[in-house]
Parts: structure tokens; C-alpha cells; sequence
């Protein structure tokens, strides 16, 4: 659904998925080079990464696909 | 000050970024939300995607998450039936059978079905009640929200309530409807994104189901924990202290299904719908999703269960001995297995579930508050804009009455224990009443209302009689063992019976409304389109039986 001037709930959701797997992913990556102190339990999984990189790119593929631009 | 969880800059920035988009899509909706129908129905052009998960997102508040991750731990998982038969059969039934009333009349609102279908006095009885139950219910969350803040990160219970509410204010009152399902969509993905991983790390920890189980019956020596109906058969033979009939005729009949077709705040969303097939499409949209919540739920509690190191114990007891309680199941697995930003995305999450639930009840509040009471009592002719700027004004009041309620709350925390209370004295006889409407042409409006009423007041001297002699508890509950949640079921269940056996027996003593008069609102009086001509997989009934048939199998696996 789009409100009137164009914008689809689904940009505003994969824009929002988009920033949260960049700054998670971004943090897993970091904490590749600098172990945190106090390791979670299954940190060796590295889970931050895994799943920012997932929120990542479901949130660029929703954004791409639901662009203002590109509005039918 | 001791809490469980210290978040870092970059889970602060997390919530920050989700503060900052919800107020945004708030004001961004706004100009899109200037007519009666944009804000109050989102100008009823909804997909059956963004309804559905609307309608399952209002329910998904954040103490629904936390607290039957708390009862899972508790009871085990027994507690899925309050996910699957307490609300897969009801959903079901609403968008096959019930919903294609609600929409082809056009109403705003179940108070306004009502109004149609039997007259001015049980419109005003239903939408008193629930714009009472609704503030009082929006309160109460608020209060246990913060007070759980204030556990888990050691947020000021002020701060959390104020923040939280206000937000849900301004987003609510520019962009009404509108704003609250975008918004209500966007905390659908957040809460599945944020709470996902707890399960997911949780199976791989203890290694799969089959360990989860087996660790949990070492822990605890019984198996009864790990299994959903073989220890129904006697009230001694399962953590709950429950009787399969009490489920299945207590919660899957009365109590679910009054909640789910007749309570406004989840039938206001599927109302926004752009069709009557998409109207009819999104709760067993939202069903089917519904039947996964338990994996990011009942799981995680069940997971506590097996791998926490420590027992949990009753909030009184956790005060007194310095422990955690049960409901902090949830946020203990949360900071087991997530660290700085997962974390921030965990906690969002639960903010996430919080304000959609606030939103969900103040949208609906403003709902009847300004078509069912204020234009049925005062303001008849008023123009559109009137009663839209009515809507935004007492969006705000009913966010204000509700923080009034929290504090309420805070000052007398008996109230909580009259919460579950007050849906067997509201919404069970309501959704009496509006079968009977739907399904029952001879019901007449004097039926309707004084089914209504009996069953209220009836449900409330129950309540009443119980409080004044606690051995009355064998006559309502039928058995003198039986403990608050059992009590509320079988009080819902005779409150359901007396709203129906009244409007029968007032309905054959008056005189029924003309055929013509009921036109749109009764079975057997009303044309719904037929759908032979379209195709199988974009048939309502063809993925309601595929929902069926998940559900069953879903039951049938953990037997």
C-alpha cells in the first residue's frame, strides 16, 4: 500500500532493515578485530554478522524494489 | 541500581533510528489523513498483506511476548493452545464467516454494527464498555511495560512511560489509522527480526528439539512439560492444573472467540481493508503467521527451561531473594545470546510490540469514542472535518487517561489482578450478541440489548459473588481447585450463555425487524458476492483450510 504522495510501507520498512543490518553487520565485523570483553554464549557463531548481512539484504531488495522512483 | 541488561551506544542509536522513523511516518501520513474515512478507516484501501499483519501486530504487544515466554517457562507448552486453538479457529471464522457482515454494512466499528443491527441503546452498552476496557487495558500495559524497563535496562518508570506514550500520541493523532497500521507492519518485521534469533541460537545450543526436550525432562524429572494435550485428560497431570474441556469450551470457544471477531481493536484493522476479499483474506493471513508466533514465544520460555543455569521463580519470591522471575525469561535469553546491536534490535523489538499495542487501543478508542458516543449522543449533524479533528483530540486524550490509568496502577497493583476479568465481563456476552446479529434473523433489537446487558451484569455478579464467598468458585468454575485463568474461562463461557438463552427468549417475545430493514447485516439477508469464478489459490476458504490443516498437523506433532 502507498499513502498518497507515493511512499510504500514497504520502502519505509526495508530502509529501516537497511540501516540495522549495516550498523549490526558493521559491529559483527568489528568485533572480528576487537573481541568484546565479556563474549555472549555461541558469540564464535557470530551471529551479528550472519544476521546483519540477512537484515542487509532483505532490507536493500525491499527498498530497491519499493523506490518512490519507481512507482507504477 | 542492578539491572539485566546494560545497552551500549550502538543499541541506543538502534532505538533512537526506530523512535525517529515511527514519528516521521506519523508525520508524513498526515495530509494523506484529512477525511473521516482516511483517518478513522485508512481510507479503507488496504491490501489483505498490510491488514493481516495489522491485525496480528495489535495483538503482538510487548507483554504478550514477555509474558507468555513467562508462562511457558511456568507451565510449559501448554501454553501454544493460547496461540493456536485460542485463536486459529476464531480468526478463521471471522474473515470466513463473520467478516463479509462487519464490511458490506460499511460500519465504522463493532459498537456501529451493533447500532444497525439492533438500535441505539446496544450500540452505546457495547461502546461504553469498551472504550473503558480499552483505556483501562492501555494503562495497565503501559505500567507493566515500564515497570519491566525498569528491571531489565533500569529505565526511570516515568521516562519509559512518558517517551513511549507520547510518541504513539503524535504518530497516532497526525496520521490516524493510517499512521498506526504502517506503523503496526513496521513493528510486525521488527519483532520477528529482533526476536528470532533466540530460538534459532536456543535449538542450536541444546541441540535441536529432540535435546531441548531431553534436557528439560533431566531438569525437571517429567515429560509433562513437552507435550500440549496428553496430560489433558486430568486436572493433576499437567503443570497448568487444567482440564481439557476448560481449553477447548473455555478458550477455544468463549473466550477466543469473542476476543478475535468481536473486540475492536484487531476488527478495526481488517475493516480498513480495500475489498470484501481482502477483508476476508487477512486474518487467516494473519492466522497463519499467528501459528508461527509460538517459535518466537512459547520457545524462548521453554528454552529457559532447559539451558538457564538458575530456576526462576514467582515475582515475590524474585523480590525477596534477590533471583530473577519468570517474567524475565525473555530478556535473560535475549542477553544470553546477543551482544551491542542485536541487543538494541532485541529491545526495539519489545518497544516495537509495546507501541503497537498502545496504538492499537488508542486507535481504536478514538474510533468509538467520536462515532459511537460522541456523535450518537452529542454531535449528530456535525461536518467530517469536526469530527476528525475530534478523532485527533481525543486520540491524545486517550493516551493521557491511559498514562492517568498507569498511575493508577502504580498506586494500587491490585488492579492487575481484575485485568482478565474484565474481558469475561465485556467481550464474552458481546460476541453473544453479535452472532446472534449475524447468523439469527428473528434476534430483535429489545434481544440484542437486553441479551447484552444480562450477560454483562451476569458476568460481573459471578465475579462479584466469588470475591464475597471464594467457595462460590464450585458452582462457576466447577471444581473448588480451580485457579484464577480457569475461573475467568468458565465465567466467560455462563456469561455467553446468558446473553444468548436472554436474546432468544426476548427475541420470540418481540417483534422482529422487517427483512428489508436487515439487509447487509444478517445472514440470509444479505447478497455476498460470489467467488466461484475466481481462482483456487486466491480463494479466502482455499487458504483457510490450508491454515486448518497446518493447525492440526502443528497439534497433532506436539501432542
Amino acid at each position: 500500500m502507498r499513502s498518497d504522495s507515493g511512499i510504500s510501507i514497504w520502502f519505509f520498512i526495508g530502509s529501516l532493515l537497511t540501516i540495522y543490518g549495516a550498523l549490526i553487520l558493521g559491529y559483527g565485523l568489528y568485533s572480528l578485530a576487537v573481541p568484546p570483553v565479556k563474549p555472549t554464549v555461541l558469540a564464535e557463531l557470530h551471529a551479528d554478522i550472519w544476521w546483519g548481512a540477512v537484515l542487509l539484504i532483505l532490507g536493500v531488495a525491499y527498498s530497491y524494489t519499493h523506490l518512490p522512483s519507481r512507482k507504477s | 541500581m542492578t539491572h539485566l541488561i546494560a545497552l551500549s551506544p550502538l543499541d541506543m542509536a538502534i532505538i533512537c533510528i526506530y523512535f525517529a522513523f515511527v514519528l516521521y511516518i506519523g508525520y508524513y501520513l498526515k495530509e494523506s489523513s484529512s477525511t473521516g474515512d482516511d483517518f478513522f478507516l485508512a481510507g479503507r484501501e488496504m491490501t489483505a498483506w498490510i491488514a493481516g499483519l495489522s491485525f496480528l501486530s495489535a495483538n503482538l504487544g510487548s507483554l504478550e511476548l514477555m509474558g507468555w515466554a513467562a508462562a511457558a517457562y511456568q507451565y510449559g507448552i501448554l501454553s501454544v493452545h493460547w496461540y493456536w486453538i485460542g485463536a486459529i479457529p476464531a480468526m478463521l471464522f471471522l474473515g470466513i464467516v463473520m467478516m463479509p457482515f462487519y464490511y458490506i454494512s460499511k460500519t465504522h466499528s463493532v459498537p456501529g454494527y451493533l447500532q444497525l443491527r439492533f438500535g441505539e441503546p446496544s450500540r452505546l452498552l457495547s461502546a461504553v464498555t469498551f472504550a473503558f476496557m480499552t483505556v483501562l487495558m492501555s494503562g495497565i500495559n503501559m505500567y507493566s511495560m515500564a515497570l519491566v524497563m525498569k528491571v531489565v535496562l533500569g529505565w526511570d518508570i516515568n521516562f519509559s512511560i512518558w517517551v513511549s506514550s507520547i510518541t504513539v500520541a503524535i504518530y497516532v493523532a497526525l496520521g490516524g489509522l493510517r499512521s498506526a497500521i504502517f506503523n503496526e507492519v513496521l513493528q510486525f518485521f521488527l519483532i520477528w527480526f529482533g526476536a528470532m534469533l533466540i530460538p534459532i541460537l536456543g535449538l542450536i545450543e541444546s541441540g535441536g528439539f529432540a535435546g531441548l526436550k531431553a534436557r528439560i525432562i533431566a531438569n525437571l524429572g517429567s515429560d509433562s512439560y513437552t507435550h500440549a494435550w496428553s496430560t489433558l485428560g486430568s486436572f493433576n497431570d499437567n503443570p497448568m492444573g487444567i482440564h481439557w474441556t476448560g481449553i477447548v469450551l473455555g478458550l477455544g470457544w468463549v473466550i477466543s472467540f469473542g476476543y478475535w471477531t468481536t473486540d475492536f481493536l484487531v476488527v478495526q484493522r481488517v475493516l480498513a481493508a480495500k475489498d470484501l476479499r481482502s477483508a476476508k483474506m487477512a486474518p487467516i493471513i494473519g492466522a497463519a503467521f499467528k501459528m508461527m508466533v509460538p517459535f518466537i514465544v512459547i520457545l524462548p520460555g521453554l528454552l529457559g527451561l532447559a539451558l538457564l543455569p538458575f530456576k526462576l521463580t514467582g515475582e515475590a519470591e524474585a523480590v525477596a531473594t534477590g533471583g530473577h522471575s519468570y517474567n524475565e525469561v525473555l530478556p535473560l535469553m535475549l542477553a544470553r545470546y546477543c551482544g551491542p546491536g542485536l541487543m538494541g534490535l532485541g529491545i526495539t523489538a519489545l518497544i516495537a510490540g509495546f507501541m503497537s499495542g498502545m496504538a492499537g487501543n488508542v486507535s481504536a478508542f478514538a474510533t468509538v469514542w467520536t462515532y459511537d458516543i460522541y456523535r450518537a449522543i452529542w454531535r449528530k449533524d456535525a461536518t467530517d472535518a469536526h469530527y476528525v479533528s475530534m478523532g485527533r483530540w481525543c486520540t491524545i486524550l486517550g493516551v493521557l487517561v491511559s498514562i492517568g490509568t498507569a498511575y493508577l496502577v502504580m498506586q494500587f497493583q491490585s488492579i492487575m489482578d481484575y485485568v482478565q476479568a474484565l474481558f469475561s465481563f465485556f467481550i464474552a456476552p458481546l460476541f453473544g450478541t453479535v452472532l446472534l446479529g449475524m447468523l439469527w434473523k428473528r434476534a430483535t433489537p429489545a434481544g440484542g440489548f437486553w441479551g447484552l446487558l444480562s450477560g454483562t451484569v451476569g458476568s460481573i455478579a459471578m465475579w462479584a459473588w466469588v470475591k464475597a464467598d471464594p467457595s462460590a468458585i464450585r458452582y462457576i468454575a466447577l471444581s473448588s481447585n480451580a485457579k484464577d485463568m480457569a475461573e475467568n474461562m468458565y465465567r466467560g463461557l455462563w456469561s455467553w450463555i446468558i446473553c444468548v438463552a436472554v436474546t432468544v427468549i426476548v427475541s420470540y417475545m418481540t417483534k422482529p425487524k422487517p427483512e428489508s430493514e436487515l439487509k447487509g447485516l444478517v445472514y440470509g439477508c444479505t447478497d455476498i458476492p460470489s467467488e466461484e469464478h475466481v481462482p483456487l489459490l486466491q480463494k479466502p476458504a482455499f487458504w483457510a483450510v490450508a491454515v486448518s490443516l497446518v493447525f492440526f498437523a502443528l497439534n497433532i506433532i506436539f501432542w
